[in-house]
């Protein structure tokens, strides 16, 4: 019994618990017929707003107020700029990876320069750099698609035991990411910077550096992401990375991260992020049209944060 | 020093200032904007941005953020241009539907401590479904009332100007002047003083819902007014830009600390960006960057005023 009870205090495990039902309530409706391919497919869907959703975690981590909302924009740009520098040479992959990943150091050290030199609000500072940035894509990609080199597109698209590799990936960047906010002194630094940012600042944590390397960190994965989800659809486009904004938003909430900072965890994002594509295949199942499909998705996120958010009012 | 501004009104000159700059800009650009008909080109989208710029306004007020702004104001648009237009009771009647249910859920997260990003997250998905459900293809007609009120020409004004300073005037008799909107902004200021002085802050927090919802859609009508038919999509920037309007008019997320006059001409001040770039014939490319860029300026300009204005008081 104490197991389950203390299982039902974890945040993490209501995103699980709904992410299991949908499920189940899918392959019922199929009669079990498509178990294997909806869950790889839930895999590798969720593997994008699994990457993203980590960076998003660190930066709301941070506090009230902190939020980027960049991360579609910095995906498309990585894709895009990638993508053509790769040009489908096999070869270029590696300098490929280099420059996607140079993008995103670049976009997070523009955003914090913004927020610290200009002290304008994470949100408005991430939100006029996203204009920039896209603005950038727009003129590099000027409506061209190329392919992505072969290796990345069979790699991206293909599975390893039946587990899809972007998943894999996924799973990898997790347990970094879970390794930096349990065990290392950067993540105790970043939960206490958003349980009070004055209080850190007296005990000596260094707020700005630690602020300025999660911003970087957040870009990073975002470009990471476009890299990813550009190779895996076949070519960048434009607005590839437009549903990740609230995606990002809610895979993080929706996984018993607080909202007001502080306190974060990464399997949640998992459970969430399962959680938001199965959402979306059920109601397909279900033979349910667009309009329909979206009213249900709201009204099942609120749920969720109803009952989730209702159950430990005491607890911080 | 004899006269000595208030805070208020040092707040609203910078947003002012910048308009002022901008509209300089555009007029020494292109002379001939400066006539009546160039004037309510220029503003024309500015009424229905500066509306929900209100209605985020309302919502910042108490702390909160709505990211369902544009899909709300596109469903309004949707409702405007088919049910208030063949069936105007059926039409009134679901506005106030929404009305209703901005009001139920700054009661629901007030009630259960809800993040409101969250709620407004999930909102954005419904209203977006209902959008899809009314208008599945672009189409519409907005109610020839509706478009005879927004293509309305005033003597000495156009329609624009004279909208926004009557929406900056009632925005700022409701915020600033009533008691309803002292006790709105007090519950952004310190919620737990609001409660303890007897105020129900539930209340409070479901009128500034409800308020918000009601600036929403007369957004979305003057939307439609504007455009003649709608689209799911219409209007989905407005989130964005009516949170940018705000923080640019010297909002803050925080401590309810607005101003609605502010807000209407950080509206105008984005509007005008856009203008202001076309006839600076930037590459359409860098349109959306150019705009990005006026903002990051707009704010670097507010940040030094308040260092000027700091090291004024300290002499």
């Amino acid at each position: 019994m104490r197991i389950v009870d203390r299982l039902s205090r974890a945040p993490w495990i209501w995103s699980w618990f709904a992410a299991f039902l949908v499920w189940f309530a899918t392959i019922m409706v199929t009669g079990g017929a498509s178990t294997l391919g909806l869950s790889q497919a839930a895999l590798t869907f969720a593997a994008f707003s699994i990457i993203v959703g980590i960076g998003q975690m660190f930066v709301i981590t941070l506090g009230p107020g902190n939020i980027d909302l960049s991360i579609p924009a910095t995906m498309t740009l990585a894709g895009t700029v990638a993508l053509k520098l790769m040009d489908v040479d096999n070869a270029m992959i590696l300098p490929g990876l280099v420059t996607a990943i140079l993008i995103g150091i670049g976009v997070g050290i523009a955003n914090y320069a913004l927020i610290k030199a200009l002290r304008i609000p994470p949100i408005i500072a991430t939100l006029s750099m996203s204009f920039i940035v896209q603005s950038a894509a727009i003129w590099t990609n000027r409506g061209l698609r190329i392919k992505p080199p072969s290796f990345l597109a069979d790699f991206t698209t293909s599975t390893a035991l039946g587990v899809p590799n972007v998943s894999l990936v996924a799973l990898v960047i997790s347990l970094i990411a879970w390794f930096l906010l349990e065990k290392t002194v950067y993540g105790r630094w970043i939960s206490a910077i958003g349980q009070s940012m004055p209080a850190a600042r007296m005990a000596g944590v260094p707020v700005d550096g630690t602020r300025f390397v999660t911003y970087v960190l957040s870009a990073v994965l975002a470009s990471l992401a476009g890299y990813l989800l550009a190779c895996f659809s076949g070519g960048a486009a434009l607005n590839m990375g437009t549903e990740y904004l609230l995606m990002s938003i809610a895979v993080v909430v929706l996984g018993g991260t607080a909202v007001a900072g502080g306190d974060s965890n990464v399997p949640g994002i998992w459970g969430a992020s399962l959680f938001m594509f199965l959402v979306v295949s059920m109601l397909n199942t279900y033979g349910l049209g667009a309009g329909i499909r979206l009213i249900m998705t709201g009204l099942i996120i609120i749920s969720v944060i109803m009952l989730a958010g209702g159950r430990r009012p005491g607890v911080r | 020093m004899k006269l000595t501004p208030s805070a208020d009104a040092i707040r609203l000159a910078i947003p002012a200032l910048s308009l002022a700059v901008l509209l300089a800009a555009v007029f020494w650009l292109q002379p001939r904007a400066m006539s009546y008909i160039g004037l309510n080109l220029l503003f024309n989208l500015a009424v229905p941005i500066a509306l929900a710029t209100i209605a985020q306004m309302l919502i910042m007020s108490v702390n909160d953020l709505d990211l369902a702004m544009g899909t709300f104001v596109s469903f309004v648009a949707c409702v405007a241009a088919t049910f208030l237009r063949d069936e105007p009771l059926v039409g009134i009647l679901i506005l106030a539907g929404g009305v209703c249910i901005y009001a139920v859920l700054g009661v629901v997260i007030h009630l259960r401590g809800l993040p409101s990003i969250v709620v407004s997250l999930g909102m954005s998905f419904v209203w977006a479904g209902l959008a899809v459900l009314l208008l599945p293809a672009p189409g519409g007609q907005a109610p020839e009332w509706v478009r005879s009120l927004m293509t309305m020409k005033p003597p000495v004004a156009p329609m624009a100007i004279v909208a926004s300073v009557v929406i900056a005037v009632v925005a700022h008799l409701i915020v600033m002047r009533s008691s309803l909107g002292v006790l709105i902004r007090g519950i952004g200021g310190n919620q737990r003083s609001v409660e303890r002085a007897g105020w129900s802050v539930l209340a409070a927090r479901a009128a500034a819902y409800g308020l918000a919802g009601v600036f929403a859609v007369l957004a979305g009508i003057a939307l439609v007014g504007l455009t003649t038919s709608a689209d799911a999509n219409i209007a989905l920037r407005y989130t964005l830009l009516s949170i940018a309007g705000v923080i640019l008019g010297g909002g803050e997320f925080i401590g309810g600390r607005v101003s609605p006059i502010g807000a209407v001409i950080g509206a105008l001040t984005l509007t005008l960006a856009g203008s202001f770039l076309s006839f600076l014939r930037i590459s359409p490319d860098w349109q959306i960057g150019a705009q990005g860029a006026i903002l990051i300026i707009v704010l670097a300009l507010r940040l030094l005023l308040n260092r000027l204005e700091n090291r004024e008081k300290r002499r």
